[in-house]
């Protein structure tokens, strides 16, 4: 096997772990092909057991003969690793490094991981395309399922299975694909039963700097609108970032070749400028020594929180769109697989009761991210700690979930997940045992093979054991669409996330157990106040046969 | 009543604030005696008191009438169209002069009348009682007696009569210190921790320059730098004039938070409270806090030293004697600093203010180790500028004294002790021990704004569920389902008695519990209004079914884009 070339040194004796908010343990470190381990002999528990794919980033340090590797994860939690020995600690550090950024896809953890558990409901059939369109089927007939993608050949970053208007045939999502980016024809994202607005999502058009036009393409939209309605077009770049587009090959949609179509520009940023803001942040929030001026001018030159707020600014506008103009919308960027599905995905959260339980997020990241062709592989390959020279890494997702957390803050009784789902989330997307965010679309996952070779995240989560972690004890159902406010007072740093590893949560947490006791004590009361209520009447109707024989 | 000329105003249109459409709301605004009242067309009341006028403006005639800006001690800010120029000069003449007295018998708790009768007035001003409280401390001791030397307010006029010292300072030590103090205040104790095996005390002097350290052998100085009155006030009002930006950015609304220094003030006030605290804690030390005067600052640390060290100050009786004991018997100067009467407004500062924020501050570090809650800071808050009771008026004890305010005036604190339900933290935990010290963490990242407080009428900007509101109702409902279960379980049980005597009774059969209509409550959009008040004094926002808050969002949303709600707007602005 290969690991083993890759570890030099499998084991060291008498190394400390140092990490935040743990007293030191002095153990015993050991190396495998996917983990760091180290167990400190005394109770014979282990202490740390770290995926090689979760570090981000390591510095070593020396004195003397003592070494110490610090490291950086992609959860951004940092711990130190004190090592007696410099040659062990080379050695070490050499292994982690080569460990955390192996090439190869099929090397990762997730297949060789083999569960623990057994499996009540494989995940990797728990969403399927045909399912979900049933979903809309019952509503509409205004849509089929297209298998014109059956080989990823028409666009090789969607799913063998799309959603399009009946009234448009195979032959002419294949002209459209040529005129999108990426070959990302217009499909559907999201049906809003109240009214049978949609939203739609695709690639930009290439029209190019002669103006370029495609007939099948202003058909297929147009096939979505009702007679005399008219739809937005939401484009998540600026003007004039959509205008210099055209220089290469892409473009927008011309108000002339799209009249019933109005078009409205919001700027989203993108890749390294995010990327940026993540690093920038997380430095802000890993620096316990600033005085208030710093803190406040470094979270905000981050800009993490105007990233969130433009974001959710446009999601808001999608669904305002839909649910009070009553108009349908498609929605792209440049390429339609990040900023574009953090709007169409964000709007369905605004919209629609079912994306707020546990299940419909998970279909709706199924949908709407891994299939719909967000680049996880590329997208969350390093993490803040990294000053990667490609430009692919981009916290995409992470934004996303923050703003979910935001609306999730504003309505904590709205969502049947907690926090702690969102974070799961998180540390799944960056590093996991599971197959579900390997690769970069769906065309990837079925050369690896992932669903016979690897296990599905939703196998583990959707189990009552890890159910219950993940459930908010708040949660009841109502079926409103939510309007999250997005002024700056309104809008927080996601502490869950960001000073996760900075400061106790001790206080904080027990608060959230005795919340969680009042809950169920009152479901406990109440349950006790109904079979009682029911012994009485008995009693009753019994005593009141008596009397009347 | 000689300053009302025009009692109601109709057609007068309530703009809506953080609106960038002008949405507004028409309604007809009421002047009386001791509110503007704004009733608009979905007969939503909005009430103001005018000793919560800070500032009255009137700006440029527009087309559609006169505009009249008010703006609040308490953090309201109204926006009113006033059709006829004519009406909005008399309003705004009348709110000059209601909202700034010149005499302490012309506030409103000189008229107030809760209908009480003398008696109960009076019990209600004994309701805290700061004798008992040196008791409770453990004072007078054998290092600790209580001087008379101030009994007649000879030594000290803004101290208090009673007052605790070193047994060994005899009285011409006491007077020969109070020379050498500003303003005669001399140290006196202010808090005397007691545990087993130390006994420290914090107390409190005034100052104006310090202490040579040769002369004082044993003491370490420690100078905290805390701000003074007028750089708070200044603060304060940077702070607030960020927040009231249309369209604010995320980078606009956190630089203005720094340039405004307000969160770097919140952190020194809690670093010389938290340093006081381990010096007593961990050192073993006693502390001499001052300042210049000793009645801003010094208020300040004291009292939240107090609170870190001290888990009694954190129940609802507990903190308003930490309120009477630190801030008003030591004479904080609470009308001078909130502006009770027409006075120099240079004396005006939030320092109060910024104590319940730091209070706050902790609350959130500390959700389980509070009796109370936010709505009891926040309605506090709306007390000290109220003038609606008697305690925060005057300057000092003997100016209150002056005043007859206990027989004249009421006191806030039976109101909100009878109220008590709406202030009580469902999740304080009294298991904690007497002692329990608070050890709060105060790197930066842990100061948020307090959007609650500054944008307590600003509903578009508060979470649209609240967890604490839920939590509290649950809790309240536990009881009486609990109430509920031993019902049901007599009941049951004498209907089985009876069963087996064979003796039954009409009476019984129709004596079906009815359902308790607390298990009909909904979790979600049954929230109740933060700010628990007085329903005669203050309309509660949102409350009303009509109120809808998500036909609010569509507006406030569309201040980010206008595009949106006028499509015309659109195009035009996607080019520019």
């Amino acid at each position: 096997m290969e690991f083993a070339e890759l570890i030099k040194t499998p084991r060291v004796d008498n190394v400390v772990l140092h990490r935040p908010f743990y007293p030191a343990v002095e153990g015993t470190l050991c190396l495998t092909g996917h983990h760091l381990i180290l167990s400190s002999r005394q109770d014979n528990t282990e202490e740390l057991w770290l995926l090689h794919s979760n570090i981000d980033a390591i510095d070593k340090r020396f004195v003397g003969p003592l070494g110490t590797i610090i490291i950086k994860c992609k959860d951004f939690r940092i711990i130190q690793l004190d090592i007696p020995g410099m040659e062990e600690c080379l050695n070490i550090a050499s292994s982690i490094e080569a460990l955390s950024t192996l090439d190869s896809i099929t090397l990762m953890y997730p297949f060789f991981y083999r569960p623990m558990f057994e499996v009540v409901e494989d995940g990797w059939h728990s969403f399927l395309p045909e399912q979900e369109f049933e979903l809309y089927s019952s509503a509409t007939s205004e849509w089929r399922l297209s298998y014109v993608n059956k080989e990823f050949a028409v666009c090789p970053s969607y799913p063998p299975i799309v959603i399009v208007p009946k009234s448009i045939d195979d032959e002419a999502l294949r002209k459209v694909a040529a005129f999108r980016h990426g070959g990302r024809f217009p499909v559907l994202s999201y049906y809003h039963k109240k009214n049978g607005m949609v939203i739609m999502r695709s690639g930009q058009p290439l029209t190019g700097t002669n103006g370029r036009r495609c007939k099948e393409d202003e058909k297929l939209i147009n096939a979505t609108l009702r007679a005399g309605k008219r739809g937005y077009i939401i484009d998540t770049r600026s003007l004039n970032v959509a205008q210099q587009a055209r220089a290469k090959g892409g473009g927008f949609e011309q108000e002339a070749h799209y009249p019933q179509w109005r078009r409205l520009h919001k700027s989203i940023e993108r890749y390294h400028i995010l990327q940026e803001s993540l690093i920038k942040l997380v430095e802000a929030c890993n620096d316990q020594t600033h005085n208030m001026d710093r803190w406040l001018g470094r979270l905000e030159a981050s800009n993490w929180l105007t990233h969130i707020k433009e974001i959710l600014t446009t999601a808001c506008l999608a669904a305002q769109c839909i649910d009070r103009e009553g108009a349908s919308i498609l929605i792209h960027g440049t390429e339609g697989t990040d900023s574009t599905l953090q709007v169409t995905s964000l709007a369905q959260i605004i919209l629609e009761p079912r994306s707020r339980t546990i299940r419909g997020f998970e279909a709706l990241i199924e949908r709407e991210w891994l299939q719909a062709g967000h680049p996880f592989q590329q997208r969350c390959a390093q993490s803040a700690y990294y000053n990667s020279k490609q430009k692919w890494e981009s916290p995409v997702f992470l934004l996303f979930l923050d703003c979910v957390w935001q609306i999730l803050r504003q309505f904590p009784c709205s969502f049947e997940f907690n926090e702690n789902f969102l974070i799961m989330l998180f540390e799944h997307a960056y590093a996991s045992q599971f197959g579900t965010f390997l690769g970069n679309n769906e065309s990837e996952r079925c050369k690896l093979k992932l669903q016979q070779k690897t296990m599905s995240l939703w196998s583990w989560v959707n189990r009552p054991g890890e159910l219950s972690k993940f459930t908010n004890p708040l949660f009841e159902a109502n079926n409103l669409v939510i309007w999250p406010s997005v002024a700056p007072q309104s809008l927080q740093l996601w502490e869950g996330i960001f000073l996760r590893w900075n400061r106790s949560s001790k206080y904080l947490d027990e608060a959230y157990e005795e919340m969680v006791n009042i809950i169920e004590y009152n479901k406990e009361l109440q349950a006790k106040v109904n079979v009682l209520r029911r012994q009485l009447a008995e009693l009753e109707t019994e005593d009141g046969m008596q009397e009347s024989p | 009543m000689e300053h009302i000329r025009t009692t109601k105003v109709e057609q007068v249109k309530l703009l809506d604030r953080f609106s960038t459409s002008n949405k507004s709301l028409t309604g007809t605004l009421y002047l009386t005696a001791t509110h503007l009242l704004f009733i608009d067309s979905h007969q939503k009341e909005t009430w103001i008191l005018h000793h919560h006028i800070a500032l009255v403006e009137k700006l440029a005639l527009t087309t559609s009438g006169c505009p009249l800006v008010i703006q609040c001690k308490n953090f309201r800010i109204v926006h009113f169209i006033v059709p006829r120029e004519r009406d909005c000069h008399d309003i705004y003449n009348s709110l000059l002069q209601l909202s700034k007295q010149a005499k302490y018998e012309d506030l409103y708790a000189f008229s107030y009348n809760p209908k009480q009768n003398d008696m109960e007035r009076l019990q209600g001003w004994q309701l805290i009682d700061l004798a008992e409280e040196y008791k409770r401390m453990g004072v007078p001791n054998s290092n600790w007696q209580l001087s008379d030397g101030n009994r007649e307010y000879k030594i000290c006029e803004t101290y208090p009569r009673e007052l605790y010292v070193p047994r060994i300072a005899s009285k011409p030590i006491i007077v020969g210190s109070s020379k050498f103090r500003s303003k005669g205040r001399f140290p006196v104790l202010s808090y005397y921790h007691q545990n087993k095996e130390l006994n420290a005390m914090a107390n409190r002097a005034a100052g104006k320059g310090y202490e040579n350290e040769d002369n004082y052998s044993n003491i370490r100085f420690q100078f905290v730098g805390i701000e003074n009155i007028h750089v708070m006030r200044s603060s304060l009002q940077k702070l607030l004039e960020v927040n009231g930006t249309k369209g604010l950015s995320v980078s606009d609304f956190y630089s203005g938070l720094e340039s405004s220094g307000w969160l770097r003030h919140i952190k020194a006030v809690m670093d010389a409270a938290i340093f006081l605290a381990k010096a007593i804690m961990v050192e073993n030390a006693s502390v001499l806090v001052h300042c210049s005067d000793g009645w801003d600052r010094t208020s300040q640390v004291c009292s939240l030293g107090s609170l870190l060290l001290d888990s009694y100050y954190r129940t609802i009786k507990g903190f308003m004697v930490l309120i009477e004991k630190d801030w008003i018997s030591f004479g904080h100067k609470f009308s001078e600093r909130c502006g009770h009467l027409d006075g120099d407004p240079k004396e005006v500062s939030p320092v109060f203010t910024q104590f319940l924020e730091c209070v706050w501050h902790l609350t959130e570090q500390f959700p389980q180790d509070f009796e109370f809650n936010e709505a009891f800071l926040l309605q506090i808050h709306e007390h000290i500028h109220s003038c609606q009771f008697g305690n925060f008026l005057g300057n000092c004890q003997k100016e209150r004294e002056e005043l007859k305010l206990k027989e004249k005036t009421y006191s806030l604190w039976p109101f909100l002790l009878d109220d008590q339900k709406k202030y009580l933290n469902p999740l304080y935990s009294s298991k904690s021990p007497k002692f329990a010290v608070l050890e709060p963490n105060t790197v930066s990242f842990n100061f948020k704004f307090w959007r609650n407080m500054y944008h307590q009428f600003d509903r578009t900007l508060h979470p649209r569920q609240s967890v604490f509101n839920i939590i509290m109702n649950m809790n309240e409902q536990n009881k009486q389902l609990e109430k509920d279960i031993k019902d049901l379980e007599s009941k049951i049980k004498q209907r089985k008695n009876k069963q087996t005597d064979g003796i039954l009774t009409k009476e019984l059969l129709h004596s079906v519990h009815p359902e308790s209509p607390t298990l009909k409550t909904s979790l979600c959009f049954k929230e109740q209004t933060l700010l628990p008040v007085n329903h005669a004094l203050r309309t509660i926002e949102g409350s009303n079914p009509a109120d809808n808050r998500y036909s609010e969002y569509a507006e406030e949303f569309s201040k980010s884009e206008p595009g949106v709600v006028s499509l015309e707007c659109g195009v035009a602005r996607m080019t520019c």
